[in-house]
């Protein structure tokens, strides 16, 4: 087994954790670098196996090919469904405001 | 250097909302325009537990796409979830494609030149943000307001290679890319209600290189024209830059149409990292030979193939070809009309086409559906028959096309039929010279000057005597004849 630490860095969990919208203490973050460490060391003894010649599996279901037909249906009550939002405006649901731009 | 010097590159991302009846994963209507937040449910609101099932139309309309545009269907095809936080997506992250899209590797001829198709995949559409304050600035907005009626609705982006070369070249692209969706019926592609939207990406070299510059992505173009100017100005913008020494920095900018240039956006050192990963809610697609035979059978007539038929079949420019086609429903109103003629030719039915009924569509906003074909047809022969002149014609089309009366009721109800028996006709026309027998000495004896204005004055008085209704070509025929 390799080294832990190179496994991922404390600037990578930092990484993930702002695109997670995490927000970690130090503590937290020397934690979970750790724990990752293990995570990503499991994976790593999967990746070990001869792969040559199996295709990528995206989906672990012998399925392809469900399909909806195109036929609309009411939606939900609007008032119920914003009686479910933190809150709302004009028929709206209202967020606090948002930083840049749409990605 | 000169700005001569230097060649544009461009790559258009075109992001089609397609005119499904329901969104792409749950059965709520896709209509633009609704009431905020009355087509939603638990599965376009992300609520827990609910689960997406692929709607079975938004996947044949990918395989006309791609009959269209020549693309290749891969045997398999997967979504991926592109996770991002954006208050547009309820769920956190957007349903799309990633490394296996529907269909890969096309292309689409633009005036002779081939532009490349990257590919084009299936993703949802994502809800629309209002950001309330501050001006409507995103930035000192107070606060924001969303409506999901649009998140989950089907979007097919079609990335084209850098093959365009110019800002003209990629507005004609675009054009053409909507002439061909639009013929398909897969979108209403109106790029005022956001079905068809545009990223550019735009980048310089030296004129004759081969490499690619670094290129900076425009956001934004809701027109056309703004399409162009964004181009045109990103473009100077760059070479400018480059020529002062400067860096081109790979960024996302947006169009400014107020101020006419393009803003910086992110860097991409703040480029959002999507973490893709394959959706494991869907199962794949993997496209049969049944589907794609059955989109093959049913796939109409393309828009380049349709006008290509009507120049050759009906003598008419590639102008005119263009815009029927272009235009929805009008080339099929024009072949009905040339269908119903019973006098006249094709193109003098597509000349009243172009002007007035074009006229009076953008005037009403009407669709050439609900225009009689049969209607024009009658008028086109009424004007072959000399029953009429051109410039009566306008009245009475003009008439048909607000009352949607017949032309010939309308002459008639008008009294406006034009007398173009020569027999007849002659017999006015020696009575009225007999009257005016000086002006006819005089005409005989004048120079050209003098022999204009004296026929004009005869000409008048036929009228008059005919109550406008005689038939100018007729009567200047016997004028020549009888004035010798």
């Amino acid at each position: 087994m390799s080294d832990r630490r190179e496994r991922i860095t404390r600037a990578e969990v930092e990484h993930v954790a702002r695109l997670a919208r995490l927000a970690l203490t130090p503590d937290e973050v020397d934690a979970l670098t750790a724990e990752l460490a293990t995570i990503l060391d499991h994976a790593a003894s999967v990746s070990a196996l001869d792969t040559d010649g199996v295709p990528p599996t995206a989906h672990p279901l012998p399925l392809v090919n469900v399909f909806r037909p195109d036929e609309p249906r009411p939606g939900l009550d609007r008032a119920e469904v914003l009686a479910a939002a933190p809150a709302a405006e004009d028929g709206r649901f209202r967020v606090p405001r948002v930083l840049g731009e749409a990605p | 250097m000169t700005a001569q010097d230097w060649e544009t590159v461009v790559g258009l991302e075109v992001h089609v909302e397609l005119s499904t009846a329901s969104k792409l994963f749950c059965g709520c209507a896709n209509e633009f325009g609704g009431e905020p937040n009355t087509n939603v449910c638990p599965v376009c609101l992300g609520l827990p537990g609910s689960l997406p099932v692929l709607n079975e139309r938004a996947v044949e309309y990918a395989l006309r796409v791609a009959e269209a545009l020549h693309l290749e269907v891969p045997p398999v095809s997967v979504f991926a979830r592109k996770n991002y936080f954006y208050p547009d997506m309820p769920k956190n992250y957007q349903t799309s494609q990633y490394d296996m899209p529907i269909t890969v590797h096309g292309w689409l001829d633009v005036d002779g030149a081939r532009i490349g198709i990257t590919r084009a995949h299936l993703e949802e559409d994502t809800g629309k943000t209002l950001h309330v304050g501050g001006g409507g600035r995103i930035h000192d907005a107070d606060h924001a307001l969303v409506d999901y009626n649009r998140a989950g609705v089907p979007l097919l982006e079609i990335v084209s290679e850098p093959d365009i070369r110019s800002a003209e070249q990629a507005k004609r692209y675009v054009e053409e890319l909507r002439a061909t969706l639009l013929a398909i019926q897969v979108s209403d592609v109106k790029m005022e209600e956001g079905s068809l939207r545009i990223d550019a990406n735009v980048s310089v070299r030296p004129a004759g290189s081969d490499g690619l510059g670094t290129r900076c992505e425009i956001k934004n173009l809701n027109s056309l024209r703004s399409l162009v100017k964004a181009i045109e100005h990103e473009a100077r913008r760059q070479v400018t830059a480059i020529e002062f020494g400067d860096a081109i920095v790979q960024e996302t900018r947006h169009w400014d149409e107020q101020r006419g240039r393009t803003v910086a956006g992110r860097s991409k050192e703040e480029a959002h990292d999507y973490r893709y990963f394959p959706e494991p809610d869907l199962v794949p697609v993997a496209p049969t030979p049944d589907m794609r035979e059955h989109v093959r059978r049913t796939l109409p007539e393309l828009p380049a193939a349709r006008r290509r038929r009507l120049v050759e079949a009906w003598g008419i420019r590639d102008d005119d070809a263009r815009v029927l086609v272009a235009t929805p429903g009008l080339a099929d109103y024009a072949e009905k009309a040339v269908a119903a003629l019973a006098g006249g030719t094709p193109r003098e039915v597509v000349n009243w086409v172009r002007q007035e009924v074009l006229a009076y569509l953008n005037e009403t906003g009407l669709s050439p559906s609900v225009l009689a074909p049969e209607m024009l047809a009658e008028l086109v022969g009424l004007v072959a028959a000399g029953t009429i002149s051109r410039n009566q014609a306008k009245d009475v089309l003009d008439e048909s096309l607000r009352e949607e009366r017949w032309p010939r009721d309308i002459v008639e109800a008008r009294g406006l039929a034009q007398v173009s028996d020569a027999g007849e006709l002659a017999a006015v026309v020696a009575s009225v010279l007999d009257e005016h027998r000086g002006v006819v000495e005089e005409y005989r004896g004048g120079d050209d000057k003098a022999r204009k204005k004296k026929r004009g004055f005869l000409m008048g008085e036929l009228m008059k005597r005919l109550q406008g209704k005689g038939n100018p070509q007729v009567l200047n025929r016997l004028l020549d004849e009888q004035l010798g």
